[in-house]
């Protein structure tokens, strides 16, 4: 099977900044990809190329096996990009937007999966309004919406939430699972970790220009994070020495300790039990892709 | 195909939902102009024998609502969606350099066309015209139309800025039009600017458009075909490159 997006030793310059540093990427067809790193990393710029808005100096795009350059116009039947910025077209509606998208792509009489779409993103109450009257978060959604009407099997959504309530938030999210369930491959590039995580299958992070980390967002926490025990001890109480070893961080009579395992818990009370010095509170966390981005970004890479 | 008869499409639409603007206030702006130089040149002036001054201005003037508003369309067009980034939503689909650039002069030639069809029509209250060769007039306004709106294309693609492009409509684009015989013949100008005349190509669309109304001319129409044409062609090349390219479109 052909890979939904290929990615081969891109390299993009612009003046003397490296946008992109020999990118080599495979996103396998129905992934939830995540595209992650932070502003400058060269995110946008890798969008930009797969979907021919910037040329790369070097390298190879392809998506659905279709190189973005000498194959661009089955290329781009086969994308749909949701583009960070948010832009719109002050003339038309949301409804004669989404046509006129759809004639772009060579589909006439679309009306049926429109009025699906617009179901989806909550907009059918504002298909007649024009594109000038809409919030922010509206906008946003009508740029979801383009990004879709000629049902691209390859997804790219650019920090598609960034001022989108919650609760719009959430609507989006159940689509955009809704299509990949369908068979849609989607990447998205976002700043907020815990939708990657709850989200992405797999995730890339991208610095300077390079990919610095690929690997299942499971693998990722697994290696990179892990569960958190905190213990707040009563005051005048003292840590056994048997557990100072595995302390990780103290603060006054608050420790931490980083588990391995689950099981390390039972360990750690045991001993603390032992000594009976008295447990003010106690608090488990679980691993999260934030820890996992901040080690990846400050590893000297 | 779709594609581009759907950017052709969206960009009739985009000038038709501002037909205030965009049709009715050039058609005021060139029926002012021939108010106010008939009213003042009527009796004075006489270009070509049997023809009265308003008679020989009003193809001038609607000529020059064709070009200037051919100019205007394709370039306001992509001005504003680079300026405001919506020029993306033509950028990735799979529409063809090619499409791009016959989408934007097509639809710039029908704006051009719908203003310098109501300025004739509205002309007719003032005057007679006589229609002496009307394949002339349409070759013209047709090729005319497509130079200025291909010129469109390329200064709205270059332009950064709407300063930037209002300075290529004021300090080239209108200096050109002004200049091109549309209120008078080179004939009445001295030798110098006579020759100057001849080298700026909207001389020869005027000329041969008004030679569709009158059957006479200050060059022939041949020669204005020729000249004409050989613009279109070069303009067109350029054109193309520039969006093959990818020039300030695609980084």
């Amino acid at each position: 099977m052909k890979n939904a997006i290929r990615i081969e030793s891109v390299t993009k310059r612009f003046g003397s900044v490296l946008a992109l540093a020999g990118v080599d990427l495979e996103i396998d067809q129905g992934e939830f990809f995540g595209l992650l790193g932070p502003n400058g990393a060269g995110k946008t710029t890798l969008i930009s190329a797969l979907a021919g808005l910037v040329r790369p100096d070097t390298g190879r795009l392809a998506v659905m096996g279709h190189d973005v350059i000498s194959d661009y116009r089955a290329a781009r039947q086969l994308l749909g990009v949701v583009p960070q910025e948010l832009v719109f077209d002050p003339f038309f509606t949301v409804r004669e937007s989404l046509e006129i998208q759809s004639g772009y792509f060579g589909i006439r009489n679309n009306a049926s999966w429109i009025d699906e779409i617009l179901e989806n993103l909550d907009l059918t109450s504002k298909a007649e309004t024009n594109m000038r009257q809409l919030s922010g978060g509206m906008k946003r959604r009508v740029l979801v919406a383009q990004a879709l009407v000629h049902r691209p099997p390859v997804i790219v959504l650019d920090e598609p939430t960034a001022g989108v309530d919650v609760e719009l938030r959430q609507g989006l999210w159940s689509f955009v699972r809704r299509l990949n369930r369908d068979g849609h491959t989607i990447v998205l590039t976002t700043h907020y970790l815990e939708e990657a995580e709850s989200l992405c299958g797999r995730i890339a992070m991208l610095k300077h220009g390079g990919v610095v980390a690929l690997d299942t967002t499971a693998n990722l926490l697994r290696r990179l994070s892990g569960h958190t025990l905190r213990l707040r001890l009563a005051k005048g109480a003292t840590l056994p020495d048997a557990l100072r070893a595995r302390v990780a961080t103290e603060s006054g009579n608050e420790f931490t300790f980083a588990l391995g395992s689950c099981e390390e818990i039972e360990d750690i009370l045991h001993a603390v039990r032992g000594s009976e010095c008295g447990l003010e509170d106690i608090d488990v966390s679980k691993p999260d892709l934030e820890e996992v981005f901040v080690r990846v970004m400050n590893s000297g890479y | 195909m779709d594609g581009f008869l759907t950017l052709l499409y969206k960009e009739v639409l985009r000038f038709w939902k501002v037909g205030f603007q965009t049709v009715a206030a050039p058609v005021l702006t060139s029926l002012l102009y021939l108010l106010i130089f008939s009213h003042v040149l009527e009796k004075h002036v006489q270009v070509y024998d049997g023809v009265s001054y308003t008679s020989f201005l009003v193809p001038g003037l609607v000529m020059m609502s064709v070009l200037q508003n051919a100019f205007a369309n394709s370039s306001s067009s992509l001005i504003q969606s680079k300026v405001t980034g919506n020029i993306i939503f033509v950028l990735l689909p799979p529409i063809s350099y090619r499409q791009f650039f016959a989408a934007y002069v097509l639809a710039s030639i029908v704006r051009g066309f719908v203003v310098g069809f109501g300025m004739l029509l509205v002309t007719l209250w003032f005057v007679d015209l006589s229609w002496q060769a009307p394949h002339w007039i349409v070759v013209f306004a047709v090729l005319g139309g497509a130079i200025m709106g291909a010129l469109g294309v390329i200064a709205g693609i270059w332009a950064e800025k709407f300063d930037q492009l209002a300075a290529f409509q004021n300090f080239i684009i209108m200096p050109l039009t002004f200049l091109s015989g549309v209120f008078y013949s080179i004939h009445s100008l001295p030798p110098f600017w006579q020759q100057v005349s001849h080298f700026n190509p909207i001389f020869y669309m005027i000329d041969g458009f008004r030679y569709g109304f009158f059957g006479v001319s200050d060059v022939s129409p041949l020669m204005s075909l020729g000249v004409v044409a050989a613009c279109f062609i070069v303009l067109t090349t350029f054109t193309l490159w520039l969006l093959r390219i990818g020039y300030k479109l695609r980084a």
